[in-house]
C-alpha cells in the first residue's frame, strides 16, 4: 500500500510512526510543538505525544547538548534545527560530542540523536537560511549524514536515522518540501543509511546527486540526446562508494552535482575515490557542476548561484563531448 | 510613569566546618563516623594521585595532566552527596570525583597516558570533557531524561568559574530551568581559568547570582568545606530530583598548576597561595577529625600507608595496560558498525604495520582495455 505524499508529510509520517513504535524516542526543537514546526513537518505530534514533542528555547547548542545527555540517558532524542544554516551555533557540540561519543568511551556510551536540518535554497528565504554544508559534516568522523530527494526516502531514510545506534544529521532539502507528491509505502518504511539508489538507468556518463539537486538533474537529463545514469547518493556519510564506481566503471563518463560552494566540496571526495579506484575506466574527466564560492546570494540571485537542469546539462555535455 | 522594582535576588553563602575545623551543626550534614573516615581517605588518596600524577608527568609518562590539588572538598563532599544511579558529567579536572564515585586509580592515569581505555566509563559516569562548558548540557539533557521518565534520580555537573563565561552554561541552566531537568550544576569556582583571574571573568558580584537569569536557585558555599560542600550539595539533588535544578558554587582555589602545561607563578603571587594554603580543605577536615576522636595519628598513617600500597599497584597496572593498546583500535568505536570506506582504511592501516603498504588498488590499478 502507498500513500501520495509530500516529503514534508513524509517525514511526518516517519516521526509519527518512530513516536509510536518506539517510547524511547522524543522530538523536540524550536517551534516543533504547538506550531508543528515552521515547515510543518511535526503538526500534531505534540498533541498525540504531549510526553514525547516538546518546543525548546531558541538556543541550537542547547538543542543538541541536551540531546547528547538524552541520548546517553538511553533516549533517542530527534532534534531539528530550523534552519541548517543555524546549526553552526552547534557545531561544537555535534563535532565535540556527539559525534566522539562512541570513540571516547570505546563503546561505553554512545549518541543515537537524530539532528534535522533543513537547509538549501530555492525558497526565497532570508539571508543565511540556504547553505548546504553536507561535506562539512561528512568531514567529522563519527557523524551519518542522510540527505533525501523525494518522499519515499524522506520517510525511510528517517526511520533508519532515529534507529541508528549513531548521530545522524539528517538535511531536509526545503526546496523538495511541497515540490510534488509522491508514492510512498505506508507502515513501516526504512531505507539503509548508506546505500545509494540508481534512480535513471543510462550507458553514456554517470550523474551523482542528493538531495534538492536529484529533481535538478533528472530534469536535465529528460533533455539530452544520451543515456545518462542517475546516482542519487542519499547518505552522503557513509558514501555508497561501490554503485558510484559500479555506475562509472559503465559509463566511463562522470558529472557529479551540488548545491554547495565548489571548493572542499563533496563532488571533490567522489572525484577523488573515482581517482582511488575507478581511474582507468574514465573516458573523461570527472565534471562538477555545483554552487559558486560566494555567500549564498539573497533571493533575487539565488537561482543564478543554484545549478539548475540548464548548467547540468552543459556539465554532462563537457562530459561527453571530452 | 510607573518606576517599582518587579524582581529581587540574594545569594546565601554556606559554611560548615571553618578554617579552625570547627564545626557549625546547624549546617553540618548527618554523617555517621563511617563516612567521614571514608571522606577523609578520599580526600588524601585524590591528593596523592596528583601528587604522583605531576610526578610520573615530570618523568616523561604520563600526558599533559589537570591536578585538582586544593579541591578534594569541593570534588569529594559534592561526589559523595550523588547517589547511586545518579549521573556525573565532569569536566577535565574531577580526578577526585571519579574516586568517589569508585572508578579505579589505573583509569584516571589511563586517561592520563593517551588511552582511550581511560574513558571507558559505566555507572552514570561521563567520560572527561575537554572544551570548556561545553558539558553541562549533556547533564541537563540527562536530568531531563530522567523528569521525562520519572526517575527519582538526579545528575551532577561540574565546571569551572570560567566556564561561567560560555554560552553553553547559560543555555543550560535556562533550559534545565524550562524543562524541570533533574540537574545540580556545580561551579567549582577555583579563582583562575589558566591565568585569567575571576574578577576578569565577569563583572558579576557572585557566580551563583548566574542563575538568577534562569530562573534557578543559585547558592554559595565554601568549596574547602567538605561537610558544607556535602550538606548543600545534597540538597541541591533533593531539590534536583523534584525538577528544581539548582547551581551551586563553591568557592576553592586551584593550589596547583592549571596543567602539567602550565606555570602558575607566571600570574600568581606566593602570598596568595600562602593564604589559601592555610585554608587547605584536607588539613581543615583532618583537624576537624582529631578533634572529634574521629581518627588519630595512628589511624591516618595507616590511612596514608593503605593509599601508598594501592597507588603502587595501581601505577604498575596503569603501566600494564599501556603495554596492550592496538593503535588498530581506533578505527573500532567510531560508529556501532564500521562503514565500508572506513574498513578500507583499518586494512590500509594493517597492511602498513606488516610493511605491505604500497597501495593496493583493486581492478582501478590496471587499464582493463
Amino acid at each position: 500500500m502507498t500513500n501520495e505524499l509530500r516529503l514534508v508529510e513524509a517525514i511526518r509520517q516517519a516521526l509519527d510512526e518512530e513516536l509510536a513504535r518506539d517510547d524511547s524516542v522524543v522530538v523536540y526543537g524550536e517551534d516543533v510543538g504547538v506550531n508543528g514546526g515552521v515547515f510543518r513537518a511535526t503538526r500534531e505530534l505534540a498533541e498525540t505525544y504531549p510526553d514525547r514533542v516538546y518546543d525548546t528555547p531558541v538556543a541550537e547548542a542547547g538543542i543538541v547538548g541536551m540531546g547528547v545527555g538524552l541520548a546517553a540517558y538511553g533516549l533517542k532524542p530527534v532534534a531539528e534545527i530550523q534552519f541548517a544554516s543555524f546549526a553552526y551555533q552547534a557545531f561544537h557540540q555535534i563535532q565535540q560530542h556527539a559525534a566522539r561519543m562512541r570513540a571516547r568511551t570505546r563503546g561505553t556510551l554512545n549518541c543515537q540523536l537524530t539532528i534535522r536540518m533543513p537547509y538549501g535554497g530555492g525558497i526565497r528565504a532570508l539571508e543565511l537560511h540556504s547553505e548546504s554544508f553536507e561535506a562539512g559534516w561528512a568531514h567529522v568522523p563519527g557523524l551519518k549524514v542522510a540527505v533525501p530527494s523525494n518522499p519515499a526516502d524522506g520517510k525511510g531514510l528517517l526511520a533508519a536515522s532515529i534507529r541508528d545506534p549513531d548521530p545522524v544529521v539528517f538535511l531536509e532539502p526545503t526546496r523538495l518540501y511541497r515540490a510534488t507528491r509522491e508514492s510512498v509505502p505506508e507502515g513501516d518504511h526504512v531505507v539503509p543509511l548508506g546505500e545509494a539508489a540508481v534512480v535513471a538507468e543510462g550507458e553514456d556518463a554517470t550523474a551523482v546527486a542528493w538531495g534538492g539537486m536529484v529533481p535538478e538533474t533528472l530534469d536535465a537529463v529528460d533533455d539530452l540526446d544520451a543515456s545518462v545514469e542517475v546516482v542519487d547518493l542519499r547518505t552522503v556519510s557513509p558514501m555508497d562508494t561501490e554503485a558510484v564506481l559500479d555506475s562509472v566503471r559503465k559509463t566511463g563518463r562522470c558529472v557529479v552535482v551540488h548545491e554547495a560552494p565548489r571548493t572542499g566540496g563533496f563532488a571533490a571526495e567522489i572525484l577523488a575515490r573515482i581517482n582511488d579506484d575507478a581511474l582507468y575506466h574514465l573516458e573523461a574527466p570527472v565534471e562538477r557542476v555545483t554552487g559558486y564560492d560566494v555567500p549564498f546570494p539573497l533571493f533575487a540571485r539565488e537561482d543564478a548561484y543554484r545549478p539548475d537542469a540548464d548548467r547540468i546539462r552543459r556539465g554532462i555535455e563537457r562530459a561527453l563531448s571530452a | 510613569m510607573v518606576r517599582e522594582q518587579v524582581a529581587e535576588f540574594s545569594i546565601q553563602y554556606v559554611q560548615a566546618l571553618d578554617e579552625d575545623g570547627d564545626l557549625d551543626e546547624s549546617e553540618a550534614p548527618d554523617l555517621d563516623e563511617e563516612t567521614l573516615r571514608e571522606m577523609y581517605r578520599l580526600m588524601k588518596l585524590s591528593r596523592r594521585v596528583d601528587e604522583r600524577a605531576v610526578a610520573l608527568q615530570r618523568r616523561g609518562e604520563l600526558g599533559t595532566y589537570a591536578p585538582g590539588i586544593g579541591q578534594e572538598a569541593a570534588q569529594i563532599g559534592s561526589a559523595l552527596a550523588l547517589a547511586e544511579g545518579g549521573w556525573m558529567v565532569p569536566s577535565f579536572r574531577e580526578g577526585g570525583a571519579y574516586l568517589a564515585r569508585g572508578t579505579p586509580v589505573h583509569r584516571l592515569l589511563w586517561y592520563a597516558l593517551g588511552m582511550e581505555e581511560g574513558a571507558e566509563v559505566s555507572g552514570g559516569n561521563f567520560p572527561p570533557s575537554i572544551p570548556v562548558g561545553s558539558q553541562p548540557l549533556h547533564a541537563a539533557g540527562v536530568g531531563w531524561g530522567q523528569e521525562m521518565t520519572g526517575a527519582a534520580e538526579a545528575t551532577l555537573s561540574y565546571f569551572g568559574d570560567g566556564a561561567t563565561s560560555q554560552g553553553d552554561v547559560y543555555e543550560a541552566m535556562n533550559m534545565a530551568g524550562v524543562f524541570d531537568s533533574h540537574v545540580v550544576f556545580l561551579c567549582q569556582n577555583n579563582q583562575y581559568a589558566i591565568s585569567t583571574p575571576r574578577g576578569v571573568q565577569t563583572r558579576a558580584e557572585t557566580l551563583a547570582q548566574k542563575a538568577v537569569a534562569a530562573g534557578i536557585e543559585g547558592i554559595q558555599v565554601d568549596g574547602n568545606d567538605v561537610l558544607g560542600v556535602h550538606a548543600v550539595v545534597r540538597h541541591a539533588l533533593e531539590s534536583a530530583r523534584g525538577g528544581d535544578p539548582v547551581l551551586v558554587e563553591a568557592l576553592t582555589y586551584r593550589r596547583s598548576m592549571h596543567t602539567t602545561s602550565d606555570d602558575p607563578t607566571v600570574y600568581r603571587t606566593e602570598e596568595e597561595e600562602a593564604e589559601w594554603a592555610a585554608r587547605d580543605p584536607i588539613d581543615r577536615f583532618e583537624r576537624y577529625l582529631l578533634g572529634e576522636d574521629v581518627l588519630d595519628e595512628a589511624e591516618i598513617d595507616a590511612v596514608e600507608n593503605r593509599i601508598e600500597e594501592e597507588l603502587a599497584d595501581e601505577i604498575e597496572r596503569a603501566r600494564a595496560g599501556r603495554e596492550g593498546v592496538d593503535p588498530a583500535e581506533m578505527f573500532d568505536h567510531v560508529f556501532a558498525e564500521i562503514p565500508p570506506a572506513l574498513r578500507e582504511q583499518r586494512a590500509e592501516f594493517e597492511r602498513g604495520r606488516t610493511g605491505q603498504y604500497d597501495r593496493e588498488r583493486t581492478e582501478g590499478s590496471e587499464r582493463d582495455e
